[in-house]
Formats: structure tokens, sequence, C-alpha cells
């Protein structure tokens, strides 16, 4: 009995390195930038202590409704159609792909399609801004070629198209992850009810929506989880493509945050955006994972 | 048992479909391939979509001697290679006091990795800059193999916890009972059954820390310092004149993460599905 109940306290001591280093680095940097919040800032000197005043300014400058908006239609294109689609994809390739043509193929598809995860997301946008360019860029070149002149637009140098255009890239980034995930979630499924269901003569798509979907429950959850937060995060692609704009039709977040850090040395101020964004993503990461514990996902 | 069907034509329209979208997904790498090797007269007169007569090699050389792009990937390499060994090594320590251990609180360890992981970057990079200023680690890589180190923690953490926390309860017992140590179970026991994970854990480690971009763009300024990722988004600006050369660079900035990737597929895909279902 007291060997256990020493054994359980010497264990303690692993969990000191990685407790304290994780602690004091994000814990303290954490602690730091919303102390910075309260201060106006130019990154030498003295902080000087402004109180709520960074947050009053936060909530009347339109620039930051703004980003945060388009942060939110990142969700959409980073996260809800992504999980639709792959969805759809994941089970196509899992009850017509694997069983009828083979392992080759699926790992095939699945690779191809999974392929832009991989890549760097400043290097993603590098290759799509170049495929983007209105004059000689490639989508730009097939428009033409198959008569659409009147869509071989400017995409990412006028506001209407440019989040549109960020949009569609991110779709195509993000559809391998739901993919990969969701078919590895079918494959623990239980085949016998599916085939019951068939047996009962309910067709593909019903089954899909009435015996799939609900059993993938937990790796959907997931799947939103980390896709909204990282649609929530967007730096990157926005830093190497369009700097925010043009004017502030891209403009997010991360990138505002990072703008007033580090060109108008607002450091409070920038301090009070991420710090909201902080929040947000913490509330929403809290909110989602009671949501699953009450739906029974978490095991 | 499975029940038999007959192929139809369904599968075979979906196959033509998928097969389809998959062409879509690699058509910007493949004309990305086609037009660096294309001479830039050739790009004008044939435009993006034909493949190159001449297949011109000059423009790689040029970009990696312009970028120093040796450097680039030694620097990366390294970054990458020292987080995935420090993540997995505090990952380890902390997981095993969770998820063996079951340390009193683990609960509220836990938690609290799994809220500070949805921390974003932007909201911890100004207090990294200034202090990595004080303690004159700024523009040093050892300043962001240090942040991604620990910051792996995080993820690392959370995984390593739920796989350990399935560990077969016997083999500790009778490790226990024959007056083992935690430390000897660790290592005996625990650490042997588990590298396979870990290697999972420390090739995810490798490759997120190679697509880093923020961290890097704000620690390393100087030339010599920056990782692939960082020295991409930060040189083709001065490529945006000739169009085969951006192909170019695009393509060389992402051969290393593909071949990477096409050598550790499995694992990777493991370590994905891993983490999403635990």
């Amino acid at each position: 009995m007291s060997t256990k109940l020493t054994q359980t306290k010497q264990y303690y001591w692993f969990a000191v390195p990685g407790v304290l280093t994780f602690g004091t680095l994000v814990g303290g940097s954490f602690a730091y930038n919303i102390f910075l919040s309260f201060n106006d800032w130019q990154g030498i000197g003295k902080p000087e202590w402004v109180g709520l005043a960074n947050y009053q300014h936060l909530i009347h400058d339109r620039v930051f409704w703004i980003s945060f908006l388009h942060a939110f239609e990142f969700i959409f294109a980073m996260s809800l159609a992504p999980t639709a689609i792959g969805l759809i994809i994941a089970a196509l390739i899992y009850d017509f792909i694997a069983k009828h043509f083979g392992n080759v193929v699926s790992t095939f598809l699945r690779i191809s399609l999974y392929v832009p995860q991989i890549i760097a997301l400043p290097v993603v946008g590098i290759l799509w801004a170049w495929m983007l360019s209105p004059n000689v860029g490639v989508i730009n070149t097939i428009l033409r070629k198959i008569g659409l002149d009147k869509f071989a637009l400017n995409w990412l140098g006028q506001s209407s198209t440019a989040m549109f255009a960020l949009s569609i890239m991110m779709i195509w980034i993000q559809i391998g992850y739901t993919i990969v995930i969701f078919i590895s979630g079918m494959s623990r499924l239980d085949p016998y009810l599916d085939e019951a269901a068939q047996l009962d003569g309910a067709t593909w798509f019903e089954r899909f929506r009435i015996v799939t979907i609900p059993q993938l429950y937990p790796e959907i959850s997931v799947v939103l989880l980390t896709t909204t937060v990282a649609a929530l995060k967007v730096f990157g692609p926005v830093y190497v493509m369009t700097n925010g704009g043009p004017g502030d039709a891209t403009q997010v977040p991360a990138y505002f945050s990072y703008f007033h850090f580090f060109s108008t040395l607002k450091v409070g101020y920038g301090a009070s955006i991420a710090t909201v964004l902080a929040m947000i993503l913490t509330v929403l990461a809290i909110g989602l994972l009671k949501f699953q514990r009450k739906m029974g996902v978490l095991r | 048992m499975s029940v038999k069907r007959k192929k139809g034509v369904a599968p075979y329209l979906v196959l033509v479909g998928l097969i389809f979208m998959a062409l879509v997904w690699l058509f910007p790498l493949y004309i990305a391939f086609i037009n660096s090797f294309k001479p830039e007269q050739e790009f004008i007169q044939n435009g993006v979509l034909a493949l190159p007569h001449h297949w011109d090699v000059s423009k790689f050389g040029k970009f990696w001697s312009e970028v120093d792009f040796s450097k680039k990937l030694l620097n990366s390499a390294q970054v990458s290679l020292c987080v995935a060994l420090i993540g997995v090594v505090l990952s380890f320590l902390t997981a095993y006091a969770i998820g063996i251990g079951r340390v009193k609180g683990r609960t509220w360890i836990l938690g609290f990795f799994m809220v500070a992981f949805t921390i974003p970057q932007e909201a911890l990079i100004y207090p990294l800059y200034s202090i990595s200023k004080t303690f004159n680690l700024y523009d040093n890589i050892w300043s962001i193999i240090i942040i991604f180190g620990v910051m792996s923690t995080g993820f690392g953490t959370y995984l390593l916890s739920s796989v350990m926390s399935t560990f077969p309860e016997e083999l500790l017992e009778a490790a226990r009972v024959d007056g083992a140590s935690p430390w000897r179970v660790l290592r005996s026991i625990v650490l042997p059954l588990l590298r396979p994970t870990l290697f999972v854990l420390a090739t995810m480690f490798f490759i997120f820390t190679w697509n880093e971009f923020l961290i890097p763009l704000v620690m390393l300024p100087s030339n010599n310092n920056q990782t692939v990722t960082l020295a991409m988004a930060v040189t083709t600006g001065q490529y945006t004149s000739d169009p085969t050369a951006r192909a170019a660079a695009a393509l060389i900035g992402f051969m290393p993460s593909v071949i990477f990737f096409l050598i550790f597929q499995r694992t990777l895909m493991r370590g994905i599905t891993l983490g999403a279902v635990k």
C-alpha cells in the first residue's frame, strides 16, 4: 500500500521538466502579452499603463471587426466545407474504391489529395499567387481557353475576389486532412450495421447519412475543432499573398496583430488583438470539448 | 462475412470522378514542375500550359546559389531535428507521469497543456521576441529550437498520455511487484514498447517545425539564420518579373517536404490518425 503511494509521488518528478518549461515559456509569455495589452509601448523604454484603453480603441476599430469577420469566413473554407466534402470523398474511397479496385488505387487517391497538407503554408501561398497572377497565371489562362474570359480576373488584386481566391486555396489545402482522418475512422466501424441497412434496402447515400456519419462523430468533432482553430490562426498565406489587402480585404486577426507589433510599433494594441484572439480560441476549444463530452463522444 | 456485391457501373463512375479530382489536386505541382524547366523565351511564346521543348535546369542553380539554399536546408534540418528530439523527450516524461504514474491532478495538468495548446503564436510572439533579446538569443537559431521544442510538448503530452493510459496494466503491476522503480519501469518496459509511437511523434514534430513561419520570421532576421520556409516567403518577392523563376523557386521550396512525405508517408499517416482518434 504505502509503496504504491510513495511511488505515485515519485512520478511527479517526471512531469517537472515539461510542466516547468512549458509553463514558463507559454504561460509566462501569454501572461506578459496580457500585461502588455494594458500598456502603451513602442517596444523600447518603459511600458506606460493605460488600463483598458487599447480594448476601448479596439471596439471602435473597423479593421478589427473586419479581420474577425474574415477569420470566420475562413472557418467555412478551412473547416466546414472541407469536413463536408471530406466525409463524402472518404466514404466514396472507402466504400467503392478500396473494395472494388484495391489498396493501390485508394492509396494513390489519398496521397494525391493529402499532398497540399505537407507543404508549408507560405510556400503554398507563393505557388497559388503565381497561379493566380492575372496575365500569365495558369488559372486565368485556362479560363480564357475554355471561353470564360470574363472570369479571368485579377483575383488577388481586387477586394471583391481576394477572399474568394484565398478560400478556394484553403479548400485545396484542407481536404486531404479531413479525408485521411475520416477514412481511418471508417476502418474502425462495425461493417455489420452497414450490411444490415443494405439488406433492408437502404441506398448508399441513406447508409452514409444514417449509419456512417453518426458513428464518425468522434472524428468529425476532432476535425472541426482542429480546423476551426487553424482557420482563426491564418497568417502565412496572407503574409506572402496579400499583406491583408487590397485595402483590408483579406485582413485577419493574426496578421493585424503582427502588423501592429512590428510595423506601427503599437505593441500594446497588437497585444490586445492577440489577447482577444487567444480568448476566443480558448473559449471555442473548451466549448467544443464540453460539447463532445455531452454527446458522449469522448470516451 | 462481407456481402458479395455486383460491381455495376457506379464504382467506375466514382473511380473516374475521384481520379479526375486527384489530378486537379496534383495540377498545381505539375504546373510548377513543367514551368520551372521551361526557358523564359518559351514561356512568353507558348504560355504556361505548354510542355517545355528544351528542359532548362539553370534556374534551379541560380535560385539555389542566390538564396544560399544549402545553408537554409542545414538550418531547417538542424532546427527540426533538435525540436523533434527535445519535444519527444519532454512530452514522453510528462505523459509518463500522467498516463502511467496517474499522478493526482493529472486532469488539470493535461487540461493546462490542452488549453495552452490553443493559444495562438501571435499572443506569445512579442514577449518571446523581447525576452530573447534580453537573453541574447535573438537572431540565433537556438532561440526557435528552444521555443518549438517546448511548445511541441502541448500536443505531444496530450497524444502520449492517451496512448499510455491504455498501456497493459499487468506489465506495470508485474514490474512494480518485483520492486522496480518508476525510472526502471520507464526504461525497461514503457520506452521499448512505445518506441514506434515516439518515432511517429518525432516525425510529426519534424515536419510541423519545418513548416513553421511566424516565429522564425520574427526571431531570425539575418539571412544566414533563415529556415527554408522563411527564406521562401521573404525572397520570392524578388522574382515577380520572371514567372518561370518563380515556379522554380516554388518547386525547390516544396520539394524537401514532398520527398520527406513520400519517405515517411506511412509513419505520418499513423501519427495524424493517432492524434485524432485517441
